[in-house]
């Protein structure tokens, strides 16, 4: 189709060719495509139900394509696996609401991200290594929860739960991160650091994030694509996106 | 690997509920057998028989906690589990009768001779060695729950629909088991037994042995519940249970945490079931009934859902009031069961274990928070006792 995009194939991250879906008839992705390059931090943006969820759901196997490709890392069919065979290749999602399991520990909720064997016997006979707490301890700094360690994540404030869902993302060591609305109900200083986090974070992996908070998006100072009806409306610098005709039609003016 | 999963799984609530239970089983046994009728300590044979059934319900309850209280699976179909491992337990008691039936077959128990069967079906076979029945009443028990859970957990059931198809499968068992030629002995079951493992099976040594058998199983299927609760897996299946898709995107494969729960719960529940049969005697279909499974988890909501302790409590606490209770007003049992199940739902949400565990712990924090104050109010002081 698009021959921009298919070029970018072989050696992209991840790959989204004219992918559609619709529920009921409404089509959420309408042949949707871009390219994102290793080690690239990505931002999208979009007014509500633009599909920006949906293209987290189609990339990480929850819900499948009515027609369309998807790649990861140029070979692997994403369209063909399931969360869970995703989730083992590589590719992290943090939710738009902050998803954390509220009666463990932080420490626990670490844990069972670290990116180890995953099978029933092996979880059953798990042992604690010490290369494993040093990394655990490792992140919990990272994500500034070192003194929280041992309270139920239920006892988190808001902005601390998705810290720690951040966290849970990088003990998952995966290739490449989607993070759906990360700073929504965060205060400036959090955005801000939010923001420090993340770019710090893409140092070493990919990275979509999806937000509303154009001050944010600054901050990050990446490439942007704009979402818009299910496909993709402009592509590039803020500065760029924002100056685009229909984007102001279709999102910044609203 | 295995000293490390036993050191977990051994709290000190569950090292207390171990040993009380394994106090129980010598003592029980010894003040039945070795104390005279008159003597004030004597424990009667009726009550070791009682105390005996309500223990193979407190297995009961705990394997249905670990697949509700710590993976969200509602099941209301674990009695059907109980009853195919009571069945297993009763075959072996039919063959063992011989050629002492009213028919005096000495293949073919009674109901087969009735029914003018000239022998015995080939899944009658086996069942006259202990071991081989033993081995079937956890085995049938856990095959139809890895057959089932693989197709309800693959499909992603879940919630009340699950709900309703564990009600659905013990119900459909109800209904085969009471067939007269599905071969289990139709309406009537299994009964009339005489001995087990050659001993009488009235006697008052067999009947405190298999008491003592139940606490022992009941306290070992503790220290193995807890050893998986307590590990990583335990914390996995808990959080299938509060955010299951967060699991399944970490890589984890929901369905095979589930099915190995609920495959394992489905074993213990089959051990229940055969200590259960030669206690009271009797196996017919009436406990594939429906509201049997409900009120397992009666009983585990009382106790305290999640608390492994608790479905234990729960277990004993209710069956032994329903003793007392049908004694006195047999009519108004269910209504008082489904009244205890409101109360309980709605002001005791964590059961009886539940909320003393959290008033135990509030009370530890509060203490804790008041111990900081004081130091600090003491610091505060210090300076000026200086001066
Ligand atoms: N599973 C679903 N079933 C039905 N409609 C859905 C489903 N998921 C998303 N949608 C619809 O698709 C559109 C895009 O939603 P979404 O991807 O959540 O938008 P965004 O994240 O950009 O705000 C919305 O109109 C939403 O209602
Ligand atoms: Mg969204």
């Amino acid at each position: 189709m698009n021959t921009l995009v298919s070029n970018a194939k072989p050696s992209s991250i991840l790959y989204l060719d004219g992918v559609s879906v619709s529920f009921d008839g409404f089509k959420a992705l309408n042949a949707l495509s871009f390219v994102i390059e290793p080690g690239e931090l990505r931002a999208i943006i979009g007014p509500n139900g633009a599909g920006k969820t949906t293209m987290m759901d189609i990339i990480t196997g929850k819900t499948r394509p009515d027609s369309g490709e998807v790649f990861f890392k140029g070979t692997i069919d994403l369209t063909q696996k399931d969360e869970a065979e995703i989730a083992q290749l590589g590719i992290g999602r943090k939710f738009q609401k902050p998803t954390v399991f509220e009666s463990h520990t932080v420490w626990d909720n670490l844990e069972l991200a670290l990116n180890r064997k995953r099978g029933v016997f092996s979880t059953l006979f798990y042992r604690l290594t010490a290369g494993d707490k040093a990394r655990i301890e490792e992140i919990l700094s990272t994500v500034r929860l070192m003194n929280r360690k041992d309270d139920l994540a239920a006892n988190l404030s808001h902005g601390q739960k998705q810290w720690l869902e951040i966290g849970m993302l990088l003990a998952q060591e995966p290739e490449l991160l989607l993070v759906d609305e990360p700073v929504a109900g965060m205060t400036d200083a959090e955005t801000a650091e939010t923001a420090i986090l993340l770019k710090e974070i893409a140092k070493t992996r990919s990275v979509v994030v999806v937000e509303h908070d154009m001050g944010f998006i600054r901050d990050l100072g990446v490439k942007v694509t704009c979402l818009a009806e299910g496909s993709v409306l402009a592509e590039g610098s803020i500065d760029f996106v924002s100056a685009d005709q229909k984007v102001i039609e279709n999102y910044l003016g609203r | 690997m295995i000293t490390s999963f036993l050191a977990k799984a051994l709290g000190r609530n569950i090292v207390i509920t171990v040993a009380i239970l394994l106090a129980l089983a010598a003592l029980v046994p010894a003040l039945n057998l070795l104390t005279a009728p008159d003597h004030p300590l004597h424990v009667p044979t009726y009550i070791v028989s009682l105390f005996g059934k309500y223990l193979t319900y407190a297995l009961l309850a705990l394997a249905l906690d670990l697949v509700w209280g710590f993976c969200g699976i509602l099941s209301l179909g674990h009695a059907a589990f109980f009853a195919l491992g009571g069945y297993a337990m009763g075959m072996y008691l039919m063959r063992q009768i011989g050629a002492r039936g009213s028919y005096g077959n000495p293949l073919l128990p009674d109901f087969m001779v009735f029914l003018n069967w000239k022998e015995l079906p080939w899944f009658w076979q086996g069942f006259d060695m202990f071991w081989f029945a033993a081995l079937m009443a956890v085995l049938v028990p856990g095959l139809l729950a890895f057959v089932f859970g693989w197709f309800a957990f693959r499909s992603r059931v879940n919630g009340v629909y699950l709900s309703i198809i564990t009600q659905a499968m013990t119900f459909a068992l109800l209904l085969a088991f009471f067939r007269n030629d599905m071969g289990f002995g139709g309406n009537n079951g299994l009964t009339d037994f005489k001995d087990i493992l050659g001993f009488n099976i009235q006697s008052n040594g067999t009947r405190s042995a298999l008491f003592a058998a139940s606490a022992i199983a009941l306290a070992l299927s503790l220290v193995v519940t807890s050893g998986i609760v307590r590990s990583k897996y335990g914390k996995i299946l808990v959080g299938v249970r509060d955010a299951e898709s967060r699991t399944r995107f970490l890589g984890y494969r929901v369905e095979h945490m589930k099915l190995f729960a609920f495959v394992v719960s489905a074993m213990m529940a089959g051990v229940a079931g055969a200590l259960y049969v030669p206690q009271v005697g009797i196996i017919n279909p009436g406990e594939f009934e429906p509201a049997n499974s409900i009120e397992v988890v009666i009983w585990t909501a009382v106790g305290g859902r999640g608390t492994l302790i608790g479905p234990i409590v729960g277990a004993i606490l209710v069956n032994g009031g329903k003793s007392v209770f049908t004694a006195a007003f047999p009519e108004f049992w269910l209504f008082a069961l489904g009244g205890l199940f409101v109360l309980v739902t709605l002001f005791l949400p964590r059961g009886i274990v539940g909320t003393a565990r959290q008033f135990f712990e509030r009370r530890k924090e509060y203490r804790k928070a008041k111990a900081v104050e004081e130091a600090r109010a003491f610091a505060a002081a210090e300076p000026q006792a200086a001066e």
